[in-house]
């Protein structure tokens, strides 16, 4: 749906100058609801354009506009009502005559309108920092606030909550509450990833509305009413479908927390990285927090080509891995790196043509599968990739649950079917023909090639993260890392070819593969020509055939990737 | 002496008049109905467009609260129109004071009816609601009768008297929220929904109302009236009341009169003073106490204050000789809403008064919007707080201050509804607010949350 919308040829929109704070600003007529669809300009989106953002809480680009915060209340000026003449009534000069928005009946007080909802009107002046809008704007927020707990010290959402910013940038320094707070339950369990604290929420119903038009789950609604109004599920039911973690993104409070990460980490302490979900072949663009090497969790990163804002919640805490205990961490066959490579270099040089099979896994990176490709067309060997396969649903999950089964594929390790290789290399060690086996980041036990015929090799190099049976059969273990200990590529269903960045130290001695696999083909093909990933990623686009139309390099990739034909 | 003037209640009051069919036909019934479609054609305006602009001509304004042009409303749905166009009765009659509309549904609903399948051909409406306050429980039951026998008659349902016009009429009860009667929270009501009030815009009812289509909502006095229309003329019509204020209103008497009660006049041609004091009418203040105050258009109109002298151009008036109209009481600061006067004596405590409106509309907010939803239960606190030994000399400065960031930055009129109470009453009553400092005669501490 995003790809279509980036493919198709940008239509020609109309400008329209209209004054923003005093100053003309040209805007396009026609801009992108939350829908993707053309519609009118609004006033906020106006302001964005020009580089002033106006406050919000309910609104969000990509849910349906709602218009309940009233937090975007600007005052605007507007033409007068059209005369029997049809024309609106103008100066002296003949410019059109323009009147700063009164309330109809006390005509001295302005009248404000919601930038999220207000489509700009020809000659409209939008008064986005008169003392006017600032008046409204604080008289809401101090609404916001007086039934709101003010328990920041204790909230996960302090320092990246909307009511704190926006109380610094338009809050006033006290309010004149003299009255007893709103108490609501602070601890309501929603769902399974789901803790609701009701007494922090604004109430501007953005989870409601991502629940319903973007998850199509109308789990979520409110009860009571007025001051007292609360969040709810149905009575007896639980928000529970697969994208339940996003309104904790959205609620711009901290009404909405995750149970994974509550009370787990100040938000301020995270440093954070761009990264990808590796949980499918969808490749969501994530942002992982971490600390101290410790990763905290992740949050989807905004890429319209690929997950818009969203991402799974089977996604978002597929991590817990990446931290655990039984890491590979240690070369083992060796007694260190450079002898372990030094070996199995010496050992392949003097492999027969065809007598190594190389089982490149669809979760390693383009780059590392592109150094096995190089290794295999040296060697002759036959390579692929193992499948996996599970539940895909309509919004961003896919059934391919590999994170880079489309870039073995264009490299070449795998074919159209992943796996379809399998037998013949089971069949070739059975026979004698394959003698050695090089597998990173597969178990091939599960692949039709047992225990039994890994006893049968000569030399079996793997390289992985976990333990597994295959890891345990190996000559030479290679511990490997994970997508947030290293830096890499990889290409998602629809040919995204996007990047990660390094969040984590790996365990122990694990190095990124592409680092050692670099060794590992100097030393057999006597090739090389690079020595960092950026050069790595440059001569790869330059050889892979559907890497070359467009030109791809490491700095062009940016931060959301670019589509390849596939 | 000022008498009232009887169109929508000539019969219903009779002592031999009941609210069947039959009852209803013999009085006259269904001729107007009949008269609407027997007129053709004439050049290029289509009998409808003849009905609309008889409408529009008469003057019509909405007796529902805002008082705007009933013909006007009509003008802004299209016709020719891809969508269908609803019509939705608003039976909400949900604003403290008033109990006119509840007349002519328990008494005469096929007067109502038959005003509705009128204004239905009228704007090529072929479904229409009637929404109903949850606690007319009976008047639902009535209205259901009555709309079984108009079936029955073929006054309902295809064909509508061999005219080729097909209309079905439902009732549809409300639950009980005073925000139901706001058209956009009606129309969300009916689809099934919460009661949020849309936002306008974009859902203006005439482009984009009940399932996003073309949908007009008239209040039941509104829609009574466009039947007498359609008999006597829009010209006849409008010699009935005064210029720009046409017709009969329904007058909802109550509070501290003598006769409280409901009356029908000319519009206009009664006084505010009238109204209180004339025999006809309220018959004087309980107790014959002097007065205090009165609160003209249902309880969110701004209140008057005895002894208030109003400019309207060059003429100065007193406040008991303001007519009772829409445009005057308009000049004078508030408004004639739903035609409900609530008379305050001078025995009343005003802040009393006030903390009884703060609180229904604190219950009342749907909370959808931040000022209102936060605003109404800010003021009723306070005011609650103030009628309990616990008010500070700064109140009535802190209240109107609560009040002008409610008003005219909400979704809907619930925002003028519950401010402007705080704000008329403070403003004209500053001495009797800041005076309850000084009152220690209560000491129970205000409740808590």
């Amino acid at each position: 749906m995003a790809e279509e919308k980036q493919t198709a040829e940008p239509p020609v929109i109309e400008t329209m100058t209209v004054k923003v704070d005093g100053r003309e600003v040209e805007v396009p007529k026609l801009t992108q609801d939350w829908q993707g669809n053309m519609a009118p300009t609004t006033v906020l989106q106006a302001c964005k354009l020009a580089g002033i953002e106006i406050p919000h809480y309910c609104y969000h680009p990509k849910l349906p506009v709602a218009g309940n915060c009233r937090m975007c209340l600007v005052h605007v000026g507007m033409p007068g009502r059209p005369g029997p003449d049809g024309k609106s009534p103008t100066n002296e000069d003949g410019s059109l005559k323009i009147d700063p928005m009164v309330l109809p009946y006390e005509r001295q007080t302005p009248k404000g309108v919601i930038g999220c909802a207000t489509n700009l009107v020809p000659g409209m002046e939008i008064y986005a920092n008169s003392p006017e809008t600032k008046q409204m704007r604080e008289a809401v927020l101090e609404s916001q606030l007086i039934n709101h707990p003010l328990d920041c010290p204790i909230c996960d959402q302090a320092g990246e909550c909307k009511l704190q910013e926006y109380s610094s940038e338009h809050g006033q320094s006290e309010s004149s509450f003299a009255e007893y707070k709103v108490h609501k339950p602070k601890k309501v369990d929603l769902g399974p990833r789901i803790m609701l604290d009701a007494e922090r929420c604004v109430l501007c119903t953005r989870c409601i509305r991502f629940s319903r038009d973007i998850a199509d789950d109308e789990a979520l609604g409110i009860v009571n009413r007025g001051s007292y109004n609360t969040i709810s599920t149905f009575l007896d039911t639980s928000f529970d479908n697969n994208y339940t973690l996003n309104t904790v993104d959205i609620c711009p409070v901290g009404a909405l927390t995750s149970k994974d990460f509550r009370f787990q980490m100040r938000v301020w302490f995270l440093k954070e990285t761009k990264s990808l979900c590796t949980g499918c072949g969808t490749g969501c663009n994530t942002v992982v927090g971490s600390r101290e090497n410790r990763m905290y969790r992740y949050e989807p990163r905004e890429n319209n080509a690929v997950n818009g804002p969203w991402m799974c919640d089977s996604g978002r805490l597929n991590y817990k891995w990446i931290g655990s205990e039984d890491r590979l961490s240690e070369v083992t066959g060796a007694s260190g790196w450079a002898t372990a490579i030094t070996e199995i270099s010496a050992k392949l040089k003097e492999a027969q043509p065809g007598s190594v099979a190389i089982v490149g896994g669809a979760r390693q990176t383009n780059e590392e599968l592109y150094l096995l490709k190089k290794l295999a067309n040296k060697l002759e060997a036959i390579t692929d990739s193992a499948p996996r396969s599970g539940q895909g649903d309509k919004l961003l999950s896919c059934p391919d649950k590999n994170s880079n089964s489309t870039g073995s594929r264009l490299i070449g390790i795998a074919n159209e079917e992943l796996g379809s290789r399998f037998a013949e290399i089971a069949q070739g060690i059975e026979d004698g023909t394959i003698t050695s086996l090089i597998v990173f980041g597969d178990d091939v036990t599960k692949h039709g090639i047992n225990e039994a015929l890994l006893d049968k090799l000569d030399l079996l190099v793997v390289s992985d993260i976990l333990p597994n049976t295959t890891t345990s059969k190996a000559h030479y273990l290679l511990p490997g890392c994970a997508h947030t200990e290293k830096r890499g590529t990889f290409t998602n269903i629809k040919g995204q070819v996007q990047k990660f960045m390094k969040a984590l130290a790996a365990p122990g001695d694990a190095r990124p593969e592409w680092e050692f696999l670099h060794e590992l083909v100097e030393n057999t093909t006597g090739q090389n020509g690079f020595s960092t990933i950026e050069e790595l990623f440059n001569q790869m686009t330059g050889e892979v055939e559907a890497f070359k139309d467009k030109e791809l390099t490491w700095a062009s990739l940016g931060d959301e990737g670019v589509t390849v034909k596939i | 002496m000022p008498q009232e003037y009887k169109l929508l209640l000539k019969h219903a009051d009779q002592t031999d008049y009941s609210n069947d069919l039959e009852c209803y036909e013999r009085h006259g019934g269904y001729k107007a109905l009949k008269g609407a479609l027997a007129i053709e054609a004439d050049g290029d305006n289509t009998p409808q467009s003849i009905l609309r602009k008889r409408v529009l001509d008469s003057g019509l304004r909405g007796r529902g609260g805002a008082g705007f042009s009933c013909g006007l409303k009509w003008s802004f749905v299209r016709h020719p129109n891809p969508k269908p166009v609803y019509l939705i009765c608003n039976a909400d009659e949900s604003e403290p004071g008033t109990f006119k509309d509840r007349q002519i549904i328990y008494k005469d609903p096929h007067q109502l009816i038959e005003g509705m399948i009128i204004s239905c051909w009228a704007n090529h409406v072929n479904l229409a609601y009637i929404y109903i306050r949850g606690e007319f429980t009976e008047g639902a039951e009535i209205l259901n009768a009555a709309l079984n026998e108009a079936r029955a008659k073929g006054y309902l349902g295809k064909n509508i008297l061999d005219s080729g016009f097909d209309l079905e009429i439902h009732v549809h009860r409300g639950a009980g929220a005073y925000i139901c009667g706001e058209e956009t929270g009606l129309i969300e009501s009916i689809e099934g929904k919460r009661p949020y009030p849309r936002i306008k815009p974009p859902y203006f009812p005439a482009a984009l109302g009940l399932y996003m289509c073309p949908t007009i909502v008239n209040n039941v006095e509104t829609l009574c009236n466009v039947k007498h229309i359609v008999e006597m003329g829009a010209e006849e019509y409008t010699k009935l009341g005064t210029p720009n204020n046409t017709g009969t209103r329904l007058i909802s008497l109550s509070g501290d009169v003598k006769q409280p009660g409901y009356f029908e006049i000319e519009t206009g041609k009664v006084t505010l003073g009238e109204l209180i004091y004339d025999e006809n009418f309220g018959g004087g203040i309980r107790d014959d106490n002097g007065l205090q105050a009165i609160i003209p258009g249902g309880s969110s109109s701004k209140i008057l204050k005895a002894g208030e002298t109003f400019s309207i151009g060059e003429d100065k008036i007193d406040l008991l000789d303001v007519p009772y109209d829409f445009d005057t009481l308009m000049k004078i600061g508030t408004m004639s809403g739903s035609g409900a006067i609530i008379v305050i004596d001078e025995s009343r405590d005003i802040v009393e008064c006030l903390a009884n409106l703060a609180e229904f509309y604190a219950h009342e907010s749907c909370g959808q919007c931040t000022p209102c939803r936060e605003g109404s239960l800010w003021m009723n606190k306070a005011l609650h707080r103030m009628t309990h030994g616990e008010a500070r000399t700064e109140d009535a400065e802190y209240l109107l201050h609560i009040a002008q960031n409610i008003q005219g930055r909400t979704v809907c009129a619930f925002g003028e509804a519950c401010s402007w109470p705080v704000l008329s009453f403070v403003n004209k009553f500053k001495d009797k607010f800041e005076a309850k400092a000084l009152d220690t005669s209560e000491k129970e501490p205000a409740a808590t949350s």
